[in-house]
């Protein structure tokens, strides 16, 4: 059951982001939401990579027969964290270019495009 | 070493490295840049036919990365391949050339269009980078490398969204809800990605394709995959980012998006195909596939009768085929478990929505490149200010006529082609879909007939005085478009033989795909 | 032959097509240039049949784009109206779609088994 526990926060994460990206009706804490879901998957890749008493993958400072843990996951979530940060920074940039075109942030206001 | 076996990756390599090279030699001479980045999508177009012929004639060609031969997919004797890898049939050299095609005239037709000369250099650099990301997300085997391409691919076409973004608001309002839409996607194709490594702790599509199960955990991955990916191919009811973003970018940059948005349909073509195969539910996802394909049709073509700006009424048009394609693939994986099905209607069902992919990439791009001609000399997308251009833009109003026939299926265009594939197959499947997809035909005819009688046709308006035809580098983008239009409508089956008739095999015949890299398992 | 696509229930050559629109059209035009007999030139036959009201300048005949398919949408107005609504704008509607269908689709799936 606690080795579940790092699932749980997962979902909460997620669905927390989920929430906001629904309801929060301000730009910026839109841009919150979608880091909110990105820790949350970073935090399941980290735990999918997750072995009991395996050791880091250092070949040379290995002790012999000991279990190591396979270092996909880690890349994965460090390339993962790096796109991220791109992302949250277009995103946070939109949003200052959108205030000061439209002197707003809410989303209520920003919808000159539909129908 | 022999450049001959590096094509895959130079396809790649050539626009990357010229992506990274044009700011710097923007510092000196920003003219240059728009015709260095010409020339490199033109080299990597001669590289990406010279590939399509390899791989046509010899078989599916693998690149692996990091190792001392590129065709080494399984090192030392390991039983699953750990290198990432770009894996090219003749799916993805199918898409590959749409792509090439697409951003080279794109890039052409850019040489004029751009009128802000002073962020040029960053235009070009981002437009290659598009490119090297569409090409990535078609040739990779390896999901995780595909969502890297994905997230560049949404990074690079929303800041091209926001070129405009300095002097308007507009622009940049399309740019931030892309953004969060494909963000979103993005990351649920990352959490579907986790989902597989936990189950089988590879990430190589072949090598999850020869162990996936169909599980719970699998099918919760495929629902996501599907539904988000479809959301980046604009399907209806997740569409609405769709007519926002192409409305307000530039008019070549729409063209290369209506590329990308296939690039994520050939996404899901490939999980359901290549991956899942028959382990899953063909009918069950296959009906799926199809009701979302009748909805993008139905929805999309009659928002666009009512719309009054020319770019957002073709937007809506580009979700409305987007349907096409998704219902004849559609028709064709509900009977992929059913060979007697499959052989007599299911693969001219998949060839005809395969087929539509390229045709809707060559006339939705040519009536894309003639609405920016039009916003280019009159400064407006509003139906209800245009009138009697005809009078002073020849060429456009026959690349225009050209263009709205094809989309609208009309013989002898390559729309009528495809269509027909589709029609006549999805007919023995269900009846009602096929009247569905021609009602959907006539009503694209109908709202083509609006944008031609109220732009083109009518007197001369006397606030078009000033009027002429574009610059030659637009009428030279559109002219080839046109002639690429007509050819695929008079030979239909030459087309259809050579290329997609392989495409399609090689999504129903898994070990295709699967088979090149780990050999005959 | 070259440009014959197979159908699955039938064929599509757009050269045969084409040949068959030049046979036609040719009959028809020369039908068209044999003529109509009570046609007179340079009376009132030549004007523009607008049930009597005077005929209005070229310029300002155009008609724009907002005004064609009126009839269509006004007729439809019961399933245009809540479609258009639909397209609200919101960026949080974007994202809820997206939720809502990928919910569907899990719930299809994992129903169908």
């Amino acid at each position: 059951m606690i080795g579940n526990f790092p699932y749980f926060a997962v979902i909460l994460l997620i669905g927390c982001g989920i929430y906001i990206l629904m309801f929060q009706k301000n730009l910026i804490k839109l841009a919150i939401g979608i880091n909110l879901i990105e820790n949350g998957i970073n935090l399941f890749l980290i735990t999918l990579g997750y072995r009991k008493g395996a050791i880091a993958p250092i070949y040379t400072q290995a002790p012999s027969g000991q279990a190591m843990v396979l270092p996909t996951p880690q890349a994965l979530t460090l390339t993962s964290i790096v796109i991220g940060v791109a992302t949250s920074a277009l995103i946070l940039s939109m949003a200052m270019m959108i205030y000061k075109h439209y002197g707003t942030i809410e989303v209520n206001e920003v919808r000159r495009l539909r129908g | 070493m022999n450049l001959f076996n590096h094509t895959p990756i130079l396809i790649l390599a050539v626009p990357l490295l010229t992506a990274f090279l044009i700011p710097i030699i923007g510092k000196i001479n920003k003219k240059t840049t728009g015709i260095l980045a010409t020339l490199a999508l033109g080299l990597s177009l001669i590289m990406t036919i010279v590939l399509a012929a390899k791989v046509l004639s010899v078989g599916p060609q693998v690149y692996v990365f990091g190792e001392k031969s590129s065709l080494l997919t399984l090192p030392s004797g390991l039983k699953f391949p750990i290198r990432i890898m770009f894996q090219i049939d003749a799916m993805g050299i199918f898409m590959g050339l749409i792509t090439a095609l697409v951003s080279f005239l794109g890039a052409v037709y850019s040489l004029a269009f751009l009128d802000n000369k002073d962020k040029i250099d960053s235009y070009y650099s981002l437009l290659l980078l598009l490119t090297v990301s569409m090409f990535g997300m078609e040739f990779t085997g390896d999901l995780f490398n595909f969502f890297v391409f994905l997230e560049i691919a949404s990074m690079a076409s929303v800041s091209l969204i926001c070129y405009r973004g300095a002097d308007l608001g507009e622009p940049v309002e399309a740019g931030f809800k892309y953004m969060v839409v494909s963000s979103i996607s993005a990351l649920m194709v990352l959490f579907a990605v986790g989902i597989f490594y936990g189950e089988y702790d590879v990430l190589n599509i072949a090598a999850i394709a020869s162990v996936v199960k169909y599980s719970q955990l699998d099918k919760i991955a495929l629902g996501i995959l599907v539904s988000v990916l479809a959301m980046k191919a604009g399907a209806v009811p997740m569409h609405m980012w769709t007519p926002d973003a192409y409305s307000e970018a530039p008019a070549p940059i729409t063209m290369i998006l209506v590329a990308a948005s296939q690039a994520s349909l050939y996404a899901i073509f490939r999980i359901v195909f290549s991956m899942y195969n028959i382990t899953l539910n063909t009918l069950a996802v296959g009906w799926i596939i199809i009701i979302l394909g009748l909805l993008s049709m139905f929805i999309g073509v009659t928002m666009a009768i009512i719309q009054k700006d020319i770019k957002r009424l073709m937007a809506y048009h580009a979700i409305s085929q987007t349907g096409y394609m998704l219902l004849g693939v559609g028709v064709g994986l509900a009977v992929l478990a059913n060979p007697e099905a499959l052989k007599d209607y299911g693969i001219t069902a998949m060839e005809g929505g395969i087929f539509h992919i390229m045709n809707h990439a060559m006339y939705k791009g040519l009536l894309f490149l003639t609405a920016g001609a039009l916003f280019f000399r009159t400064g407006t997308r509003d139906l209800n200010k245009m009138g009697g251009l005809a009078h002073y833009m020849k060429y456009t109003t026959i690349f225009f006529i050209i263009g709205a026939a094809a989309i609208a299926g009309l013989p002898p265009f390559n729309g009528f082609a495809s269509k027909l594939l589709i029609y006549e197959s999805v007919y023995k499947f269900n009846p009602l879909l096929s009247i569905i997809a021609m009602v959907v035909s006539i009503l694209t005819l109908a709202s083509f007939v609006k944008v031609f009688h109220s732009a083109f046709l009518g007197p001369k308006l006397p606030q078009f005085k000033e009027v002429k035809e574009v610059p030659r580098s637009m009428v030279f983008a559109m002219a080839v478009l046109s002639c690429i239009i007509i050819f695929f409508g008079l030979f239909p089956d030459l087309i259809v033989k050579n290329l997609v008739h392989p495409a399609v095999m090689s999504l129903i015949e898994q070990l295709q795909y699967t088979g090149t890299v780990l050999g005959g398992m | 032959m070259l440009g014959l696509l197979e159908t699955g229930s039938g064929f599509w050559s757009a050269i045969i097509w084409i040949l068959l629109v030049l046979v036609i059209g040719g009959m028809v035009i020369y039908l068209r240039n044999k003529g109509e007999d009570s046609y007179k030139k340079n009376t009132e036959q030549d004007k523009p049949f607008i049930s009597g009201n005077p005929e209005e300048s070229k310029e300002s005949s155009h008609l724009s784009a907002s005004h064609i398919y009126w009839g269509f949408t006004e007729a439809l107005k019961g399933y245009y109206d809540p479609l258009v609504k639909m397209h609200t704008g919101h960026i949080n509607d974007y994202s809820g779609w997206i939720i809502v269908l990928t919910v569907i689709i899990l719930i299809v799936i994992g129903v169908s088994g």
